[in-house]
């Protein structure tokens, strides 16, 4: 969307769904930005209503009327409750995983619904996502997981979303288009088939880092849902202790150096990303301590999730 | 958007189909050919064992080759697909096979609008209040089939939002009803079986006809006088009038209309209004005698009244009846040729008795003597007459002896042209009861009666009716009283059922308010109404104003009704909900993860002149939501204590 018609195509899209850039959370479903249209289904079903209509004309059938109007109340008492079904609905982005590129984004939404009536049926959509079908019990808030396609690296805001309902005949379809302001990161895609990690720089004495052996313990850390249960330290869990994993440090070398400059020069930005995004993956697999420097950053040894997540993330802004 | 493949239906939503089209096709049963009405009947129940087996549905190809089965079925016995009949048998067909290939919901909301389709088609049929509530009841069902679609409530549940949607949506049906401009139908041509032949009067009248029509109980029309109705005696309510005999059959004669009646109305005047059941034919049966200028009828020689157009829905009718008129007084004995009209041979025995009839000489004193021949035949008034073969009059009047109204009449008629007197037969219908709920004069089936006219010169056509000779009492208007008490009557007309009779009466009351203020509602009735609500000259505009402004005030009271605030469910929620909006709006909103502790902790940071505060407040909505006392304990201090609160 460029050029002055995208420009204003862009702000009359805004306008009507009454789009603010990124809106502060929670954001609430208020009247006038909640849309009422009949679905293909309604269409059908005003249709028949008006071919009974006149048919009941044609052979002066009043019961004909009769039961043609009531169907049709029916029908409009059925918008007002899909509207309501989504009026005073409160959404907030609580949470959302990092990816790849390429890979579906995450995202967990907190839908609050402070009225003491359910909210069935509802349906909420991130744009080019698969939906996802939720109800809304009576004052209670319900964690939604939404997913959506990431193509580049980057800060990706959760942009626009739907919320919708269908509730109660499916006749009728009241929407909501918002976008709360959330940001998530997506890391570059991480090289398909790497080369194996970089040498090991000289071996410096007395450096305690990559002396220990595979299997050598280097001490405790938090559980992360992703930990392997082999590791979890299941002795200090049956003493009712924390939920804790064990560590190893070591493998077969030292520190890492996984640098920019080293890169063969062929590769372009997008593909030294890949590959050094490969690396760190494979070196946090392989739990050795690793340095990263790309032009103007410089990140120091480490190893462990936050040095891993730093990196990750300097990756993914990288040039950006 | 991404499109996903739509969810197969599931074993309840087959089953709310199921039961839709259930309630929607039992009506139409007695009124589909029988080879339909039973392949309809086997497919549903074949469904009702897949939904119970949670089979999948029959491949396409079955499907398809049983929907042409049936196409050319109907095509075999309608030979055309125009009409109602086929129209209603095709229907009916693809409702249930969209039953058994429904797959998705778009499968289901098809055939949840072709059972509408159907539903409506009923009333075809009849509009009684049965049927109105059976509709009503597979409309109640059709949108909770649609409401199941969208939720997997429990069936109970989803009956009551349909039932509630249907509740919310009254008041615009009432609107629609009251107010959408009525248009006196047909837009087009209908086709010929649009309405069912109803029973009723026929134009001719053989041994039977009428006997056969008496064993039915259903209301030919009401009538509604404005004082107390005529005495039964003066109930006859014309009919076909029939002055050519065959041997067997009494014909009228061709039909002639004229401009206004011969006669000039005189005596007692009777005003009332009539409502006639639908019967297919002009006739309006009005009681003996009309007066004139009636601008939506016309006239015949005999007296009779007719419709401009064929009484196919229930009509109502502004009527006078002059019974005291003389009529036939300006005939001359050249007009009456046709009165005296025989075939040429058959009934030997009557044609003598006529021929020494005939010496008593005046006509009065011919037809005093005819009328003592009856009296003296000992005749017996029965429902069921022994069958009469060649002479009928003969028959009956010297052999059994035994015969219904339109033997008294052919016979009778038969007897006095044998001698010379004109006359001719009226058939119609006689008496009739008013019911005491509503003081409404009920005519039915059973009171068709036949009955003769005679000229006698001075006098006009003169009412006989031979058969309150034989039975009296068939002419003070009770049929009942008139049988032996072995006569086979329809059970509701035998007197003994008292208690039955007053439930009919109430029920026949219940349904005259049905017919006139429900089904009789029409565009009369309407301008009627907008009169009666202050209109002058009210036209479609006023309707359609009416209309327009119900329909956008209820849309504004639904919509107040939808926005009303609903307030967390239980006060201790609303206490939290209130602190939370206080710091919420002193800049720090609780984020939806955060339980009471956590939140009041970061509040103490924020605020540390207050932490105290918010802490023990906290701490007390804590103890009052999740404490083993806390489900009794009143959160009022909890309140004061939040309300006193001043974050900046």
């Amino acid at each position: 969307m460029t050029g002055p018609l995208g420009r204003l195509a862009a702000g009359f899209d805004r306008w009507l769904f009454r789009l603010r850039p990124d809106e502060p959370a929670p954001v609430e479903l208020v009247q006038r930005r909640i849309f009422v249209l009949p679905t293909p289904a309604g269409l059908a079903f005003a249709t028949t209503l008006l071919t009974l209509l006149i048919a009941s004309i044609n052979y002066s059938l009043s019961l004909g009327y009769a039961l043609t109007f009531l169907l049709a109340g029916a029908g409009a008492s059925s918008i007002l409750h899909a509207f309501r079904n989504l009026l005073g609905l409160r959404l907030q982005p609580a949470s959302a995983e990092p990816c790849f590129a390429g890979e579906p984004l995450r995202l967990t939404l907190a839908m609050d619904n402070p009225a003491h009536r359910p909210r069935p049926a509802l349906r909420a959509q991130l744009v080019g996502g698969p939906v996802a079908e939720f109800a809304l019990p009576p004052g209670e808030t319900t964690y939604v997981t939404l997913a959506k396609p990431t193509q580049q690296r980057g800060r990706l805001a959760l942009g626009r979303m739907t919320v919708e309902t269908r509730y109660p005949l499916g006749l009728i379809r009241a929407w909501s288009v918002l976008s709360p302001h959330f940001d998530a990161w997506v890391y570059p895609a991480p090289e398909p088939d790497p080369p194996p990690l970089p040498a090991t720089p000289a071996h410096r004495p007395g450096a305690p880092s990559g002396h220990f052996g595979q299997e050598d313990f280097a001490g405790l850390r938090n559980h992360l849902p992703t930990d392997s249960p082999r590791h979890v330290a299941w002795k200090i869990y049956a003493r009712e202790g924390p939920l804790v994993v064990k560590q190893f440090a070591g493998g077969e070398g030292g520190e890492l150096a996984l640098l920019w400059s080293e890169l063969p020069a062929h590769l372009d930005v997008e593909a030294r990303l890949a590959r050094l995004t490969a690396w760190v993956c494979e070196a946090d697999r392989l739990r050795r301590a690793f340095r990263l420097a790309l032009p103007g950053i410089d990140i120091p040894a480490g190893t462990g999730p936050a040095h891993t997540t730093r990196c990750l993330e300097a990756l993914a802004v990288f040039g950006i | 958007m991404a499109r996903q493949p739509a969810p197969a239906l599931h074993g309840a939503q087959h089953a709310w189909l199921w039961a839709t089209a259930a309630l929607t096709l039992a009506p139409h049963g007695p009124y589909l050919p029988s080879w339909l009405g039973i392949a309809v009947l086997a497919l549903m129940a074949s469904q009702a064992w897949r939904i119970r087996r949670e089979a999948r549905p029959p491949p396409r190809l079955v499907v398809a080759l049983v929907a042409a089965a049936a196409i050319a079925g109907v095509l075999a016995t309608y030979r055309h697909f125009f009409g109602k009949d086929p129209g209603v048998a095709l229907l009916a067909i693809l409702l249930v096979l969209k039953l058994l290939e429904a797959r998705s919901a778009r499968d289901a909301q098809a055939a949840i609008l072709l059972a509408l389709f159907l539903q409506t088609a009923q009333f075809l049929n009849g509009q009684s209040l049965a049927v109105g509530a059976l509709a009503l009841a597979g409309a109640v069902l059709a949108v909770g089939s649609l409401a199941s679609l969208q939720l997997s409530d429990a069936p109970r549940q989803t009956l009551r939002l349909a039932g509630g949607l249907m509740l919310q949506g009254l008041p615009l049906m009432l609107a629609l009803f009251l107010f959408f401009p009525r248009v006196e139908g047909p837009l087009w041509g209908m086709p010929a079986d649009a309405f069912s032949a109803r029973s009723g009067l026929s134009d001719r009248m053989s041994p039977g006809a009428i006997s056969e029509l008496v064993k039915s109980d259903a209301i030919a029309f009401r009538a509604e006088f404005d004082g107390p109705p005529p005495p039964p005696k003066l109930r006859y309510w014309r009919g076909p009038v029939l002055d050519r005999f065959d041997g067997q059959t009494w014909h009228p004669t061709p039909e002639r209309i004229v401009e206004q009646p011969a006669y000039r109305p005189s005596g007692p005047a009777y005003p009332y209004r009539l409502t006639l059941e639908p019967h297919q034919r002009t006739w309006l049966l009005a009681l003996d005698f009309p007066p004139g200028n009636l601008p939506f009828a016309r006239y015949t020689p005999d007296y009779r009244l007719l419709a401009r157009q064929p009484i196919r829905s229930r009509q109502r009718f502004d009527l006078m009846a002059y019974p005291d008129t003389p009529v036939g007084l300006e005939l001359v004995p050249a007009d009456l040729a046709g009165a005296l009209q025989l075939p040429p041979g058959g009934n030997p025995r009557t044609r003598a008795l006529g021929q020494k009839l005939r010496q008593e000489g005046t006509p009065e004193a011919i037809l005093a003597a005819a009328i003592d021949e009856f009296r003296r035949a000992g005749l017996t008034y029965t429902l069921r007459p022994p069958l009469l073969a060649e002479d009928t009059v003969d028959g009956f009047l010297f052999d059994t002896r035994r015969g219904f109204c339109e033997h008294f009449a052919s016979a009778f008629g038969f007897l006095l042209r044998a001698a010379g007197v004109p006359a001719r037969i009226v058939t119609g219908y006689q008496g009739g009861e008013v019911n005491p709920v509503n003081q409404i004069l009920e005519v039915r089936q059973s009171d068709a009666h036949a009955w003769t006219e005679v000229w006698l010169e001075g006098r006009g056509w003169v009412r006989v009716d031979p058969t309150a000779l034989a039975a009296p009492a068939r002419g003070e208007g009770s049929l009942a009283r008139a049988l032996d008490a072995s006569e086979a009557l329809p059970f509701l007309l035998r007197t003994d059922q008292n208690w039955l009779r007053r439930l009919r009466h109430q029920w026949d009351a219940l349904n005259n308010d049905w017919n006139q203020f429900v089904l009789g509602y029409n565009a009369d009735r309407q301008l009627a109404l907008l009169t009666r609500l202050g209109f002058d000259a009210p036209d479609w505009r006023d309707l359609a104003g009416l209309l327009l402004g119900s329909a956008a005030g209820l849309f504004c009271a639904w919509l107040v009704w939808a926005r009303r605030p609903s307030p967390p469910a239980d006060p201790l929620a609303r206490t939290w909900d209130r602190f939370c909006r206080r710091l919420g709006r002193a800049g720090l909103p609780r984020l939806p993860w955060e339980g009471p502790l956590a939140y009041a902790e970061r509040a103490a940071l924020r605020w540390p002149d207050l932490a105290a505060e918010l802490r023990a407040i906290a701490q007390d909505y804590s103890r009052l939501r999740y404490g083993a006392d806390g489900s009794t304990a009143d959160p009022k201090p909890l309140r004061h204590r939040i309300d006193r609160l001043k974050p900046k």
